[in-house]
């Protein structure tokens, strides 16, 4: 994985270093290990996000990062110097929790100049930075109520503005928007990308919630028991998944597993388990394995009442028979499931373009299912 | 409290309630009024006077008992006030550290322990110790008993904080103590204020323990009253029971609203 290669130390010998670098980084608690040899780094600027299943080990990662927790193995380095046992109040780095963690005892004006006056700033720049933050939240009129007299969206806002009051190299977020409601959550999301670019600050956000993340990130990491699997933008992670876990977590997918027949011309044909033989994209570098599985997007299917007509030379397209076993409307889209003649079962997904002709396949009807082979990924099994 | 769920109730309610009220309160009340009585006699009423507080004021013997009990229960709420809010922290906090869970029951041990067994054992303790008993033997026997009952009291308003909180200080620049200082010890104040009072007015009211652990010279109000008492009730007795009752609610009242500021500010119930 080259975001992963790219961390070895010899590696940068002598090239610039990156803002943040995670070097071999582990902690186990008891016998669980929470982050197993990871390895990472973060350019300046950069919006990063961390996504895993919970107990994926991501939380542990940021507290690390904040200095919450003490990792048993690597370094953490932070413009070169490693941070690893450096107290939280030492570091170059603030945290927005997933709690918000506002002080109930003060006022919107005393949470947000809370870290301010710990670093001994001047009553007057205080004052003068208290009120730009304030408005860069937009919370002008609100700086004398105490944080239960606030809404969900303002908490959020104060304790971004908390957060980014000392101007951290580095601001960590803990499911920053975990807290929201589905339509608060959208507007918030474009607030924070475009404060981020405004302030020019590094954000590491953790996550769960993978449209978050794919709104959000410059790259995204992929954790799974305490492990990077992978490291991409969004695009290439959705598009291009390194193996069938991240394939599976990211988004919808349906795979069938395969033994690969031949090869020619970049081409890979693979004998399914109840989806015939199917021709795919030679994936670059993948090695000499027989046994694989072949994975495609449901909106990557198209569907039709007869077979497609071949033209152009559209001979490799992969062609599939079934029945609609199932329709699900969803508004923008429907979700149909189709049983194969093999045997196999495939989703597809296809946008209600029009209004009348949202019920265009009925459950029984019969369809050939088709998709080009640039369109499936072939994994290792 | 709304009007609406008294109008609702029956009358059958209204009368039990009056009942229970009275029960509880009407002997108190009998006891304030004839605190007033200028009668010589504890049980005729004589008319309006204030004679027996000016003879309480006048017995210097009854005085000096007040001061002392006041002394006691101040130093010994303070000195609870503290251990018990140490002790909660050590509970509360203090994950890794091994005894947690006989640490808590033994800690509530005293809350449950008939207060003549908690008596006896600090005489007997004090005796082998060869310490003299007076001031600060009751002191400290009070402050034994009563720190439980602070340390509950902030445990519970210790749980109900958000432990990210101390973090975010801690992020924001704080050492660890001075997070402590600047975040945690203002949310728990009302609930320390609370145990506070708490302990002072059990120990004002404590009469068993004292007398166990007293000595010559150092009588506190309960035990001088007492013993006078077993001589025949005089009025001057009601008067300083009337005081008494006022600042003990005093007292009550005091807790109990530090308490509900105190879980206001967090959001979650601290107890009483």
């Amino acid at each position: 994985m080259e975001a992963l290669s790219e961390t070895t130390p010899q590696a940068s010998a002598g090239a610039a270093l990156p803002l943040l670098r995670i070097d071999a980084v582990g902690k186990r608690f008891g016998g669980f290990t929470a982050v197993d040899d990871l390895s990472l780094d973060i350019k300046a600027g950069e919006f990063f996000a961390l996504l895993g299943p919970s107990g994926c080990g991501k939380t542990t990662l940021l507290r690390m990062l904040a200095g919450f927790e003490m990792p048993e193995s690597g370094r953490i380095l932070l413009n070169g110097e490693d941070v690893a046992s450096m107290p939280p109040h030492r570091r170059p780095v603030n945290m927005m929790f997933q709690s918000y963690a506002l002080f109930p005892h003060l006022n919107v004006r005393d949470n947000i100049a809370f870290g301010l006056r710990r670093a001994g700033v001047s009553r007057v720049e205080i004052n003068a930075r208290v009120a730009e933050l304030v408005a860069l939240v937009r919370l002008e009129g609100l700086e004398k109520r105490r944080p239960e007299q606030l809404s969900g969206g303002q908490r959020q806002r104060v304790a971004l503005a908390r957060a980014v009051a000392r101007r951290p190299r580095l601001l960590l977020l803990d499911e920053p928007l975990a807290a929201l409601d589905k339509k608060l959550r959208d507007s918030t999301q474009r607030e924070l990308l475009a404060l981020q670019r405004k302030l020019g600050l590094t954000f590491i956000v953790v996550t769960h919630d993978q449209d978050e993340a794919m709104t959000l990130a410059d790259r995204i990491g992929v954790m799974n028991a305490g492990r990077l699997v992978q490291v991409a933008t969004p695009r290439q992670l959705y598009e291009e998944p390194r193996s069938r876990w991240v394939a599976e977590f990211v988004g919808d997918i349906n795979i069938v597993e395969g033994r690969i027949e031949a090869r020619d011309a970049g081409r890979l044909r693979v004998t399914t388990q109840g989806a015939g033989v199917l021709t795919a994209l030679a994936p670059r570098g993948f090695g000499d394995v027989a046994d694989v599985c072949v994975a495609i997007r449901p909106e990557k299917i198209r569907l039709s009442q007869r077979a497609p007509a071949d033209n152009s030379g559209a001979s490799t397209i992969n062609r599939l028979e079934g029945t609609i076993a199932d329709v699900n409307y969803l508004g923008s889209a429907s979700s149909y499931t189709i049983a194969l003649d093999g045997g196999a079962t495939l989703r597809a997904s296809l946008a209600n373009a029009a209004r009348v002709n949202a019920d265009a396949y009925a459950v029984g009807q019969r369809v050939t299912a088709w998709f080009s082979p640039d369109d499936c990924v072939v994994l290792d099994r | 409290m709304s009007g609406r769920r008294f109008a609702a109730m029956s009358r059958f309610n209204v009368v039990s309630l009056a009942l229970g009220f009275a029960f509880l309160y009407l002997p108190i009340v009998i006891l304030v009024i004839y605190s007033f009585n200028a009668s010589q006699l504890v049980t005729v009423w004589g008319g309006w006077s204030l004679r027996w507080y000016t003879a309480f004021f006048n017995d210097e013997a009854m005085l000096a008992a007040a001061a002392t009990s006041l002394r006691v229960a101040a130093v010994s709420a303070t000195l609870a006030a503290v251990l018990g809010t140490l002790a909660a922290l050590a509970l509360v906090r203090g994950e890794r550290f091994k005894g947690r869970t006989l640490f808590s029951g033994m800690l509530y041990a005293p809350l449950v322990m008939p207060e003549v067994i908690t008596g006896l054992s600090l005489l007997l303790l004090f005796v082998a110790l060869g310490a003299e008993r007076g001031f600060w033997t009751v002191t400290i026997a009070h402050t034994t008993l009563t720190m439980c009952f602070v340390a509950v009291i902030v445990q519970s308003r210790l749980g109900s904080i958000d432990r990210s909180l101390e973090e975010a200080a801690m992020d924001l620049g704080c050492g660890p103590v001075k997070a402590f200082v600047a975040v945690t010890l203002p949310l728990i104040a009302p609930a320390i204020a609370a145990g506070w009072m708490l302990a002072f007015t059990l120990s004002l009211d404590d009469l068993v323990i004292a007398s166990f652990t007293t000595g010559p010279g150092s009588a506190t109000l309960p035990i001088r009253i007492y013993s006078e008492v077993r001589l025949g009730v005089k009025p001057e007795i009601n008067a300083i029971c009337a005081l008494i009752i006022g600042a003990v609610t005093l007292a009550i009242v005091t807790a109990s609203l530090a308490a509900k500021l105190s879980s206001r500010r967090g959001g979650n119930a601290a107890p009483m």
